[in-house]
């Protein structure tokens, strides 16, 4: 194993390469394949940018236009509109929370329908995963729409998109992880005496419940997204604002409202990133979590348990 | 153990284990309390803030469902081929629409990824030589990444008018971010010695990525570009609705002058459109991450 470096012959190289021809190079039906793919790949790209007008002067001849425009951005204004801005912020909030959330509850029943080990009825496990499918098959936007023409413009139809698709991918993700579940357990809570909402309760929640919660969490980011331009067909938000001020050419306050999406998704983002990890790690009392700890010892002080 | 330590040490070990369990019950029991006050005063907020209103949802939910029902009323059994005939007037229109939408999504996801993943290599810790080239590719990613694509058309329409351009280069735009960052964080979990062995016998930057980062990552960078392409599918059906090109703008038309039986024929496409990319693209996913685990 440890023999140095030794330099082989020439000689030597070409022996190994006739007797291993395929590590040093492809062979010729490889060859062949990998460029006929390479080329119509390319060739079909090509023809896509041309339809859709990257070789015409309509792209090359705008590229000053958008640099004007960017040019207009900066600085960011709020035309007066400011405390605007942060209700409908506060509105794109409230969407994606109340969406998320009806959408989390209304995925918990239907998952246990959707998951092979619960339902025996195959035929309505195969609807209810068929049927979630479609539910997430339509974008935010087209479900906004359409509660936006039954129920009027508004947060109410926005939320309603929100929980729909929600809940057509939770459905499907809560019942991969029920799915997966380890039937030990289940066999134990059965062995002494539990019925079958006590197996549910003891057997399978503990189980599943960090990945509910954690897909939950995640899709709420997400849900926060989505909430953020809904508005541009008026089902809520800060995107009606936006788009109302794009069209209007109103690009400084545009960028304001880009930047205050900006700002609220990363922050979203980070307090679920940190949530999603605190639960996964369990509670922290044994694990030592300084900050965790020093909130509670404040609090214990202030309010020490009754002696017993 | 703080409390452990703050226990009498007279007490025997059953009544210390019991004070320390009572202690970690309580710090339990107040963190739960304390999240589910922060959970319900983020709800009513939330709740008055926008309006919410259970009331105006089952008022609505007749309405919307009778919107379906009439949006698919065109067809009867006896005369099913014909009334299928007349549903889809329009199928020569939608279908060029809904190609434009497809084509939209491809080109936005190959340019994207290629142009995401070369950046991506600059945009990794571990990876990059300069760190404010890295800082502000990095942040550029995450911008591009985190303005939603329907934004970036509502942006790009101005200088290059309504119609398919202006969408796809809004989808170009975000497919970048998005396949940069996570490529970047591929990257950034790669396993380092390969690095080092091709730095050892005498290859630069470019020969390290070559041939000790790419084989790593590319069945990744791989399936997370199907999933891409799944995602841009679905982006793409609505960015007609800025006028951004495909059949999102036959679709908004429709539901806007209320053509309930065009709606339903529309949106029948889309989502069989979007249903049928995200099981080939869920395939192929499953093909090379197969393929992934060969590899180890």
């Amino acid at each position: 194993m440890t023999r140095g470096v030794e330099v082989l012959s020439a000689e030597q190289i070409r022996e190994q390469r006739e007797r291993y021809p395929r590590v040093f190079s492809m062979t010729l039906k490889q060859k062949v394949v990998r460029w006929t793919a390479l080329i119509l790949t390319v060739g079909f790209l090509l023809y896509m940018l041309d339809r859709l007008g990257f070789f015409s002067d309509r792209f090359y001849g705008n590229l000053g236009k958008l640099a004007v425009m960017f040019g207009q951005m900066f600085p960011p204004t709020t035309g007066g509109q400011f405390w605007d801005f942060v209700d409908a912020i506060g509105d794109t909030l409230g969407m994606a929370l109340i969406g998320s959330l009806i959408g989390s509850i209304a995925a918990l029943p239907l998952a246990f329908m959707a998951a092979k080990n619960f339902n025996p009825i195959r035929p309505l496990q195969f609807a209810t995963r068929r049927f979630a499918d479609v539910l997430r098959a339509a974008d935010y936007m087209i479900w906004g729409l359409i509660f936006v023409r039954a129920m009027g413009l508004g947060p109410m139809p926005g939320i309603l998109a929100i929980a729909i698709i929600d809940c057509g991918i939770l459905v499907i993700l809560f019942s991969e992880a029920i799915e997966n579940i380890d039937r030990k357990q289940i066999e134990g809570v059965r062995a002494s005496g539990g019925n079958r909402l006590e197996v549910i309760r003891f057997g399978v929640l503990p189980q599943v419940m960090p990945v509910l919660l954690t897909n939950a969490l995640y899709m709420f980011e997400s849900n926060t997204r989505a909430a953020t331009i809904l508005g541009i067909v008026g089902a809520g938000g800060i995107g009606f604002l936006l788009s109302d001020n794009l069209r209007a050419f109103e690009f400084s306050n545009a960028c304001t409202i880009i930047l205050m999406i900006i700002v609220v998704v990363y922050v979203i983002d980070y307090g679920s990133r940190k949530l999603r990890e605190r639960y996964i790690r369990g509670d922290d009392y044994l694990q030592g979590d300084e900050r965790a700890r020093s909130l509670w010892s404040t609090w214990f002080k202030k309010f020490p348990p009754r002696e017993s | 153990m703080a409390v452990e330590a703050t226990t009498p040490r007279e007490l025997d070990p059953v009544a210390r284990f019991e004070a320390v369990r009572a202690d970690y019950l309580r710090y339990k029991r107040f963190y739960t309390v304390l999240f589910w006050v922060g959970f319900l005063a983020c709800l009513a907020l939330a709740i008055v803030q926008t309006g919410f209103d259970i009331f105006k949802i089952i008022e609505a939910l007749p309405r919307s469902s009778s919107f379906i029902v009439k949006s698919y009323s065109a067809l009867s059994w006896d005369n099913f081929w014909h009334d299928l005939k007349d549903w889809y007037w329009g199928f020569g229109k939608w279908f060029d629409a809904l190609l434009v939408s497809l084509m939209m999504a491809f080109t936005a996801t190959v340019v994207g990824t290629t142009v995401g993943g070369l950046l991506s290599f600059i945009a990794s810790r571990n990876l990059a030589k300069n760190y404010w080239l890295y800082f502000v590719t990095r942040r550029i990613l995450e911008i591009a990444r985190t303005v939603p694509d329907i934004v970036w058309a509502l942006i790009f329409i101005y200088p290059f008018g309504v119609g398919p351009l202006a969408g796809v280069l809004a989808l170009i735009v975000h497919t970048t971010g998005a396949q940069g960052k996570l490529f970047s964080e591929v990257n950034e979990n790669v396993d380092e010695k390969p690095i080092e062995g091709i730095r050892a016998s005498g290859g630069d930057w470019f020969e390290e990525i070559r041939f000790a980062v790419v084989p790593q990552v590319l069945p990744n960078f791989i399936s997370y570009t199907f999933w891409r392409l799944a995602l841009n599918v679905q982006a793409a059906t609505v960015m007609g609705f800025v006028s951004a090109g495909g059949i999102g703008y036959e679709l908004i038309t429709a539901i806007r002058l209320l053509y309930f039986l065009d709606v339903g024929a529309i949106l029948l496409m889309v989502i069989g459109t979007v249903f049928l990319i995200d099981m080939a693209s869920e395939k192929m996913r499953h093909y090379f991450i197969g393929k992934e685990t060969l590899l180890h």
